[in-house]
């Protein structure tokens, strides 16, 4: 590649090399967005919805509002949550150098729910009301100080052990499962229904003040995750192989971490609890076009991205005028490929 | 918008009142497409005549049987707001606790008229919440001779309540999955309905609805269980109820008095509550012979 002019290895990233794969996610992500502009219970429909964001033609109140307020925040929601939980699970499985890893190992969604339980239960009678960002928040602050705390426990003399991390994880989980139970059973019956319908996620809570406030991260992360790729996939053979190689190997799995929770942690609070997005899209991917971390992590986000925008179209179209949580939708239609992958594994016996 | 001045405002409003819009005059009358958020908030639109108007409910809304064929908009606290939009509206009214938030803001930023209604299960709380649902649909007559009849209703239970000399003691049962009771304590909307039926409420020392241990429900020793209906598969007969360890031992099961009631029309507080404090305590204090 003598003819390439020289850039630093962080910045010759995956985006300036667009190969078939990832246009082809570009078009998907463009194509579902089209779709989910023009769906609805309102019956606003595309043709309408097009010219309106091109300013050609202007909407009236009520359908501006469906345009601007529900349907667009609710579109960019689904496709940065949906990116998040994707790049986070695909950092937790190089971490951990294995395909079945997810955020959940290391307690963000423990840490998250924790965090949403406390502010619906003890915001009050009217914690869903203290304000819309009260919940979101909580959860958020709720997964960063488990992650914090696992990666203070699992780090010994500057070194992270992920075997550590990993058993930490399901101890710390336990522990702020045991605090969300304890909470469940202070909680009123109008809580427990509150709970019920965080716990399964939904993008009907997508409003511009709670993007503005989780975006940034997320997008940080996303910007972030391909610059780690190179060490994931020297750790990919060994810590001590990476070493020798001249990965910075306890920086990656450091940055491996706090990426993971500001991305998790952010969706969980955007969104409640969205199943199997995180496991499925990177594995999709490492079986089109191989386990390499750099293109891997930028494809998953737009492939999660687009995957969630589409559930989320099902969940508002299936029993409209009502709709359908959207953890439903994705473990409905993520549980069977999860199977499959468990499956192909046995058969193979490979990990 | 057009700006009238002062002096043209006579002639604009008699032309206003010529080229006013169909859907300025449907405003005008209290909403003609109203979609009602919450079980009681319904049974109030249909008891003051204005079901017709009704164009979407929420799943709560499960009476009369005729508001069953309306559009669902699903769970009053978990709402589409796009949902409820496309039912084209032109009145919203909620319960108190309709949400989430985000969907409540859209829609009253699409210019929908949102109205909340008053919150508080006890007697002051249902005739407000009357007076609201009939002031929005601009049927204040009607809402006050409804407001009279059910308040009528529940004074009249209010005095048969007082009237009882021995009274039973009941415990609301919400829940017994796999066994663990889910049961009804002080300031629940159960224990209000029992009082208002001449009942005191079994379960003490607990808040709102709570899971139980055994050993709580033989100590609250009560006379009677009262339970709601249940359709299908949830459904337990009440021989297994019974014979369940905790309430084999209360007087309830030696007598074999266990009551169901639909669960709306005994913990909705809305018109019909007069009519279930009557058939509770009836069924409390069956007449001899």
């Amino acid at each position: 590649m003598a003819d390439v002019p020289v850039l630093p290895d962080a910045l010759r990233g995956p985006w300036l090399r667009p190969d078939g794969l990832t246009l082809a996610l570009v078009a998907l992500v463009a194509g579902v967005s089209v779709l989910s502009l023009g769906s609805g219970a309102a019956g606003v429909p595309l043709s309408r919805v097009l010219p309106a964001l091109a300013g050609i033609e202007a909407l009236d109140r009520r359908d501006a509002v469906i345009l601007w307020d529900i349907r667009l925040p609710r579109l960019a929601m689904g496709l940065l949550v949906g990116a998040a939980l994707a790049v986070a699970g695909g950092l937790m499985q190089g971490l951990f150098r294995n395909p079945l890893a997810d955020p959940g190992l290391v307690g963000v969604g423990a840490g998250a729910g924790l965090g949403a339980v406390l502010t619906i239960v003890l915001g009050g009678s009217l914690g869903a009301w203290a304000g819309p960002a009260l919940v979101p928040m909580a959860a958020f602050a709720g997964g960063w100080a488990v992650t914090m705390l696992l990666a203070r426990i699992a780090t010994r003399a500057g070194r992270t052990s992920v075997a550590t991390l990993l058993l930490a994880g399901i101890a710390i989980g336990a522990l702020a499962g045991a605090a969300t139970g304890v909470l469940v059973f202070l909680a009123d019956d109008t809580q427990l229904r509150d709970l019920t319908f965080w716990s399964m996620g939904s993008l009907a809570g997508a409003s511009w003040v709670k993007l503005a406030a989780a975006a940034p991260l997320i997008l940080a992360v996303l910007a972030l995750a391909p610059r780690l790729g190179r060490g994931l996939d020297a750790l990919a053979l060994g810590e001590a192989a990476a070493q020798h190689m001249g990965v910075p190997v306890e920086r990656t799995k450091r940055l491996a971490i706090l990426a993971t929770a500001a991305a998790a942690g952010a969706a969980v609070a955007l969104s409640g609890g969205i199943a199997f997005v995180g496991i499925v899209v990177p594995h999709l991917l490492r079986l089109a076009s191989g386990p390499g971390h750099r293109m891997l992590l930028p494809r998953a986000a737009l492939l999660g991205g687009a995957l969630l925008a589409a559930a989320d179209i099902v969940a508002r179209g299936i029993v409209a005028p009502a709709e359908l949580p959207i953890g439903v939708v994705t473990a409905v239609l993520g549980a069977p490929v999860f199977l499959w992958i468990l499956l192909r594994r046995a058969g193979t016996g490979a990990i | 918008m057009i700006r009238l001045t002062c002096g043209r405002l006579h002639l604009g409003l008699a032309l206003a009142l010529w080229t006013l819009p169909v859907f300025d005059v449907a405003l005008a009358d209290g909403g003609s497409r109203v979609v009602s958020l919450g079980g009681s908030v319904t049974e109030i639109v249909v008891a003051l005549g204005a079901g017709d108007r009704l164009v979407g409910r929420d799943s709560t809304s499960t009476w009369p049987p005729e508001v069953m064929d309306l559009p669902d908009v699903g769970y009053l606290r978990a709402l589409s707001a796009e949902g409820v939009l496309g039912l084209g509206p032109d009145l919203v009214l909620a319960e108190a606790d309709a949400g989430p938030p985000e969907a409540v803001e859209a829609l009253k930023a699409a210019g929908v008229p949102y109205v909340a209604m008053p919150g508080a299960t006890d007697h002051a709380g249902i005739l407000d919440k009357i007076e609201a649902v009939a002031a929005a649909l601009d049927l204040e007559a009607e809402g006050a001779a409804l407001a009279d009849k059910v308040g009528a209703g529940l004074e009249a239970a209010e005095a048969r309540a007082a009237a009882v000399t021995a009274p039973k003691r009941v415990l609301f049962v919400l829940s017994l999955q796999g066994g663990r009771i889910m049961a009804a304590g002080e300031g629940s909307s159960a224990a209000s309905i029992i009082a208002l039926a001449g009942g005191v409420n079994a379960l003490e020392g607990v808040k709102g609805y709570a899971q139980v241990t055994d050993e709580a429900v033989i100590a609250a020793a009560p006379d009677v269980i009262l339970m709601m209906d249940r359709e299908g598969s949830m459904a337990i007969s009440d021989a297994d109820v019974l014979a369940l360890p905790a309430l084999a031992e209360t007087p309830a099961a030696r007598d074999g008095r266990i009551l169901r009631m639909d669960g709306l029309l005994l913990l909705g507080f809305g018109p019909r509550t007069p009519e279930a404090a009557e058939k509770l305590h009836d069924a409390l204090y069956p007449k001899a012979g």
